[in-house]
């Protein structure tokens, strides 16, 4: 049965499952829920600055902030709008428990933004998406770091903050070539052995995200 | 043959509910069991009117679990082009009939955390069979149901019965209106919105919801829109090198199929998409009345959906 959806619109990714993103924009809403790392704080600020209604969207705010993988602290920034809520936690692990508290007692009508690194907004999105709110629906800016997070398919252990292709899973030590396969589920990149055929024989790494 | 496999099917029961509304009840010709379904899908019922093929969609209202029947209900338009009045009249226990498989355009999200459900009048069948399900596998639900009046709020009854915490009723004759802001305001994220009923209702409700901030992936709402009448136009179909002409009381899908051309359709109400097809020229106005194409669509004038839409002007070649 053909089903029409309407998806963030951006230029077709190189493969299905590998995530695009769009610019936030302030949509109207109840509630206004904003995760950030890094210099995702920058696309808040913009998003904020395009709202008909700045203050209004801000007393109704919660933003939620981490520094991003490559130290880049924009903390004070955020702070100085002056939501409603703000909430600066030291890492991402750190901020998914109050994140999970603050989603299950969110009401329709809130609106999701989350803008920095892939492994922030997928961490994020994987949250919401879990209380059946539709993923198509959440926005998301990538913004500052691409450093990936990936799933060694071979052990399933993740490895945060990967930089270069192939590198060595933290878990198992097998040389995996980073994929663009995405899951939304697992909220990572797809890590595959690219040496299981002539072990040993490892392309040079490359530094493929900064 | 287009609309998909058939099902051959016997009249078990015919039940009377209140003075529009008569409950029909189907099951195998062979005795086997039917088809399995999930609640929102409908079937479409082919009826030989006096020599009139009519084919009207209808929403399974029977537990999915059930497979030994199929259970629908029919509210009588008296205005309408004659299927319910068909199925009211002549359709008695025994007759052979033939459905179509089912097809779910209005199936519930199994992510959703919660469904909050609106219906007005007859809409109330595909919650039916949705609250059947939910009632097995557990899921959480509200539902919101409006109707004229006391005597035409068919099934309240059983449903406040088995959900008196779950179920509200409504009825316009004692000026009730459901408090929709209200409501919408109050829904746990992760809630999905379902809608069955008048066009106003659900233009209302949708509207009211998306202006509140719900997005449009957590909106889900099914109406059936009979064919409707309008002035007779001549259509060229180029696959087929034919030329007819389509009737005041006739859909262009039908006056195809009365023509031979075996046109591809689903739901026959606007609704699925199946039998949309190609315009390859349109001196005229396109009378456009289905929910499957998107707006730009409507205005480009490049597609048709033969079973609901129409056209007035000159000449109208299409791909069929």
């Amino acid at each position: 049965m053909p089903v029409k959806t309407s998806l963030t619109p951006v230029d077709a990714p190189s493969i299905r499952s590998r995530p695009v993103y769009a610019a936030l924009e302030p949509r109207p809403g109840s509630q206004h829920l904003i995760v950030a790392d890094g210099e995702g704080a920058e696309a808040v600020i913009e998003m904020l600055a395009k709202a008909n209604d700045r203050s209004g969207l801000l007393a109704t705010a919660h933003v939620m902030y981490t520094p991003g993988p490559n130290g880049s602290d924009m903390s004070a920034a955020l702070e100085a709008l002056g939501a409603a809520r703000f909430h600066r936690a030291p890492t991402i692990p750190a901020m998914l428990p109050r994140l999970q508290l603050v989603v299950a007692a969110a009401h329709m009508g809130t609106q999701f933004y989350l803008a920095g690194t892939e492994g922030l907004i997928g961490q994020a999105q994987r949250e919401i998406m879990a209380t059946g709110f539709p993923f198509a629906a959440i926005q998301k800016e990538q913004r500052g770091s691409t450093v990936r997070r990936v799933q060694c398919v071979h052990c399933k252990g993740i490895t945060e903050n990967v930089a270069t292709d192939p590198f060595r899973c933290s878990h198992c030590g097998l040389n995996l070539f980073v994929r663009d396969h995405y899951s939304r589920r697992i909220a990572a990149f797809q890590g595959v052995n690219i040496d299981a055929e002539d072990p040993g024989l490892v392309p040079e790494p490359v530094v493929r995200f900064k | 043959m287009s609309g998909g496999a058939k099902l051959r099917v016997r009249v078990d029961q015919v039940v009377p509910v209140n003075d529009l509304i008569t409950r029909f009840r189907f099951v195998a010709l062979d005795g086997s069991p039917l088809p399995a379904f999930s609640g929102g899908a409908h079937v479409v019922v082919e009826m030989d009117d006096h020599g009139t093929r009519r084919l009207n969609p209808y929403s399974l209202m029977s537990d999915p679990e059930d497979r030994s029947g199929y259970e629908i209900s029919v509210r009588r338009d008296d205005q309408g082009r004659g299927g319910s009045l068909f199925m009211h009249r002549h359709v008695t226990p025994g007759m052979e009939m033939v459905l179509s498989y089912p097809v779910n355009l209005f199936a519930l999200d199994s992510r959703a955390r919660k469904h909050l459900m609106f219906a007005g009048g007859i809409g109330i069948t595909p919650f039916l069979a949705q609250i059947a399900q939910l009632a097995h596998l557990g899921g959480r639900f509200e539902l919101h149901y409006a109707a004229r009046n006391r005597q035409l709020g068919a099934y309240m009854g059983r449903l406040t019965a088995a959900h008196p915490a779950q179920v509200n009723c409504y009825f316009d004759e004692e000026k009730q209106t459901i408090d929709v802001r209200r409501i919408l305001s109050m829904q746990p994220i992760g809630t999905h919105l379902y809608i069955c009923g008048p066009k106003g209702m659900i233009t209302w409700v949708l509207g009211t919801a998306e202006a509140m901030g719900w997005p449009k992936p957590a909106l889900h709402h099914e109406e059936f829109l009979a064919p409707g009448t309008g002035l007779p136009f001549d259509v060229q179909l180029a696959a087929s090198r034919k030329t007819i002409t389509v009737g005041t009381t006739q859909s262009l899908l039908e006056a195809m199929e009365a023509a031979g051309v075996d046109a591809p359709y689903l739901c026959r109400g606007g609704a699925c998409g199946q039998c949309e097809t190609i315009v390859h020229k349109c001196d005229g106005t396109l009378l456009h009345r289905d929910h499957w194409l998107t707006p730009e669509e409507h205005a480009e004038g490049r597609k048709i959906m033969p079973c609901v839409s129409r056209f007035e002007g000159k000449t109208l070649i299409i791909d069929r």
